[in-house]
């Protein structure tokens, strides 16, 4: 098999083919579509060996995305759509999804099903199918259905639907190459329209209907069958195309009685209800002949629970449920600090000894320093946090992928709820802890408006991954490693519960109205698969790094320019301390912090605190990396073994510490957050909302927790 | 068998769906999760605070608010 991923060259190959022999250049472009969790983004992998986002929870694919590969002399041009369950134009991935398929250019359909559960997935495949194009189906998950001694008889599936099917898996990787050939295949070939059939009544109007067009000598792309079905099925695209017709005079009349005769014998006035009954009605006769279950005896699958039923019967449990979840959680804290601290020494050991080995390398006293005191001490300050970052995103990443992230959503939904927040929601603020930017995406799985935007203001209260890197190391500082990683978990207990509180309040001012129905799937229990979870947490400490080597390397660099320039004369009867100590407070930096500082004064902040502070608004890595810089600077530099923690510790009063860190908890995301709030909440107006709202509540909790903490 | 909500309905116990009193947003959610007139139906577990209900339909487990079951009429 031959592949080739990457656009650039994909497209310059199909064009230097089309323009040598055309007839060689054959483009398969194709949209894949599915219900939610079928493992669609999976499948694509499996056949592209590429790299997309794959989870187990509803609304990972949020936007459509391309992927391109070669096989057998043909291009091929998948377009992975948003998961939806059926073109009710609920959601935005639905919306995303059925606007493609009705305005877009594309060969053929891809409908993949899981072949564990056909019933639920039919009901797509069959709204598909009634949309005149040609497609091929992909069982997926087959491996999973034998497992589970579910036999499905593929020829005669093909040969009921009119529409080819294939048995595949995407994790055990059987029948791709089939697929791949059958959508050679049914690209050649010419339209085979899909045997859809409906109950007599509406049959009977298709009929009707379809007639009066044959009689009038209505020609279009799609066979007559196909526009009575449309327009009983009120799609709005054939509506609007024979609305301009002469013929729609005499028409409309036949299609007033045609619905009430449907209606009539549906006993409904909703035509989405009438057409759900109806492909249910289908589906069920088709799903009898062709799939067998090889054990019937129906005793013995009432006693035998399914895995998923017996997980289920511990983990959301009416007691124990909530205490569980709370477990591990805290046992996610606990391990980010416990372990996370282990290869922290190390990483610590090798940065002061690569600084003085790059030090002692260079005889000029300000590159030295810009190398040593700036870029080394501030990137180093960050690198320090790998480990807690990978452990914490291991944490997130199993929460996606097992489906328990459902079943706590389905645990809080009733608590959420009291602050006026939906079950749901759950699921962008978890992911906030990891990073907001992807959590402001996922947000979109929030169908209300309202719902969406007031979820989007509170992510923030969710401390993300960069912003552990300030809490380690004040818990360090301050706390015994003992209670630190309790520390590290009452920080984020209390960020999250300031959220709902938030939350509470934007409910009841600004973000009144009615609540959101909470209808939502619980996916099957799955293995979190090795691969998946260490690509994910790669690519993302792979950014985290990155970020670290360009974004805050330069950050470093521009700070250690503001904190050692402009330079003073002083005389040599002070220390060398002393007169560091001088320079750092009469540079740029030192001028921007004092001018500050009687704001901050407040909350107890020093100028290095408020100045740390302020570059976080960049990204939160920096704030570490700044008090690194200014801290190294200005400390004992005689003392051996001083690292930032202890300097801080030594530095910081306890009382100051806490109101940083309240203020760090609550105020803006970085800039790079900021902005895909901005996008996804829908204009800067809520970017000047969300910066007064954050800030206003960041300063008061922050003045409180400082002269509460003065107390003690 | 006499008509009630899901709600009432014994816990572990198959039901058939015999009406869905919800319209706009709320009904195309549960068509669209296969909750549809003639289903068959199993309340399965509720939550701490009896607020959310956890049901099957088919082979997929959804969870729904207490109230958005007590539309669902089932025998």
């Amino acid at each position: 098999m031959q592949e080739n991923i990457s656009k650039n060259s994909e497209n310059t190959q199909q064009n230097s083919l089309e323009m040598s022999c055309p007839a060689l250049a054959q483009h398969i472009k194709i949209a894949l579509v599915g219900q939610p969790n079928v493992g669609k983004s999976m499948l694509v992998n499996a056949i592209a060996s590429s790299h997309l986002h794959v989870g187990n929870f509803t609304g990972v694919t949020v936007e459509k995305s391309e992927v391109f590969f070669e096989y057998n002399n043909f291009h091929f041009t998948v377009v992975d759509l948003p998961g939806t369950y059926m073109f009710s134009d609920y959601t935005i991935e639905e919306r995303v999804t059925h606007n493609y398929l009705c305005d877009e250019t594309y060969d053929l359909i891809l409908n993949v099903v899981d072949s564990t559960n056909l019933e639920k997935n039919f009901q797509l495949t069959t709204e598909l199918m009634s949309m005149s194009k040609k497609m091929v189906l992909a069982l997926n998950m087959s491996d999973e259905a034998k497992k589970e001694n579910i036999e499905i008889n593929v020829e005669y599936l093909s040969e009921l639907l009119g529409v080819k099917a294939v048995k595949v898996s995407a994790a055990a990787k059987t029948g791709l190459e089939t697929l791949l050939n059958t959508l050679i295949e049914t690209y050649t070939q010419d339209y085979i329209p899909a045997k859809l059939i409906f109950s007599e009544a509406v049959e009977e109007e298709i009929e009707n209907i379809s007639d009066y067009l044959t009689r009038h000598k209505f020609e279009a792309n799609i066979s007559n069958r196909d526009i009575a079905i449309n327009l009983l099925q009120k799609e709005k695209k054939t509506y609007r195309t024979l609305h301009d017709n002469p013929i729609w005079t005499e028409l409309q009349p036949f299609l007033i009685e045609a619905d009430h005769h449907i209606e009539l014998h549906h006993d409904s006035e909703d035509i989405k209800e009438i057409f759900a009954e109806e492909y249910f009605a289908f589906n069920t006769g088709v799903l009898k002949e062709v799939v067998c279950y090889a054990h019937d005896d129906k005793t013995d699958k009432k006693v035998k629970k399914s895995v998923t039923q017996k997980i289920d019967s511990i983990l959301i449990h009416p007691i124990f449920g909530i205490p569980i979840f709370l477990f591990f959680m805290w046992s996610l804290f606990q391990l980010t600090f416990e372990i996370g601290s282990i290869p922290m020494d190390w990483i610590d050991g090798f940065f002061s000894w690569f600084g003085e080995a790059i030090g002692d390398t260079i005889s000029n006293d300000n590159i030295r320093s810009l190398v040593v005191d700036g870029i080394i001490s501030g990137v180093g300050a960050v690198v320090l946090f790998i480990p807690n970052i990978i452990i914490l995103f291991i944490g997130i990443a199993l929460l996606e992928s097992t489906g328990y992230m459902s079943r706590v959503a389905f645990l809080l939904d009733g608590f959420f709820h009291k602050f006026g927040l939906h079950g749901q929601s759950f699921i962008p603020l978890v992911t906030g802890f990891g990073c907001s930017i992807p959590a402001y995406m996922s947000a979109r799985i929030l169908k209300n408006e309202r719902d969406r935007l007031l979820t989007l203001f509170i992510i923030g209260f969710m401390s993300c991954g960069a912003r552990l890197p300030v809490y380690v190391l004040f818990a360090g500082a301050f706390f015994s490693s003992s209670v630190a990683g309790n520390v590290l978990f009452g920080i984020y207990l209390t960020g999250a519960v300031l959220g709902l509180l938030a939350a509470k309040l934007l409910k009841l001012t600004v973000f009144q109205g009615e609540d959101e129905p909470f209808v939502m799937e619980m996916p099957k229990y799955r293995m979190p698969s090795v691969k998946l979870i260490w690509h994910t947490v790669r690519t993302k400490t792979w950014m985290y790094l990155k970020k670290a080597g360009t974004f805050i390397a330069a950050a470093s660099m521009l700070i250690w320019f503001l904190s050692t320039y402009p330079h003073h004369e002083i005389q040599a009867e002070f220390s060398a301390n002393e007169i560091a100590q001088y320079q750092l407070e009469h540079s740029y930096l030192g001028e921007i912090g004092k001018f500050s500082e009687p704001f901050f004064a407040p909350l107890g902040f020093d100028w290095k605190m408020s100045v740390a502070l302020q570059t976080g608004l960049a990204a939160k890595e920096v704030v570490v990396s700044t008090l690194g810089v200014l801290y190294s600077l200005g400390a004992d530099v005689d003392e051996t073994n001083c690292s930032l923690s202890t300097v801080i510790s030594k530095e910081i009063s306890f009382a100051s510490a806490v109101s940083f860190i309240v203020v760090m908890m609550i105020y803006l995301p970085c800039l790079a957050a900021s902005i895909v709030f901005t996008r996804e909440a829908g204009g800067i107006k809520y970017f000047f909302a969300l910066f007064a709202f954050t800030s206003i509540v960041a300063y008061v909790l922050a003045f409180i927790a400082y002269r509460v903490a003065l107390l003690f | 068998m006499e008509k009630r909500n899901l709600t009432e309905s014994q816990k572990g116990s198959l039901n058939t769906i015999l009406k869905i009193n919800a319209s706009g947003a709320l009904k195309q959610r549960l068509l669209s999760f296969g909750i549809i007139k003639g289903a068959q139906v199993e309340l399965l577990e509720y939550s701490p605070t009896k607020s959310t209900v956890e049901i099957r339909v088919g082979k997929m487990s959804i969870a729904l608010r207490h109230e958005e079951a007590e539309l669902i009429e089932v025998q």
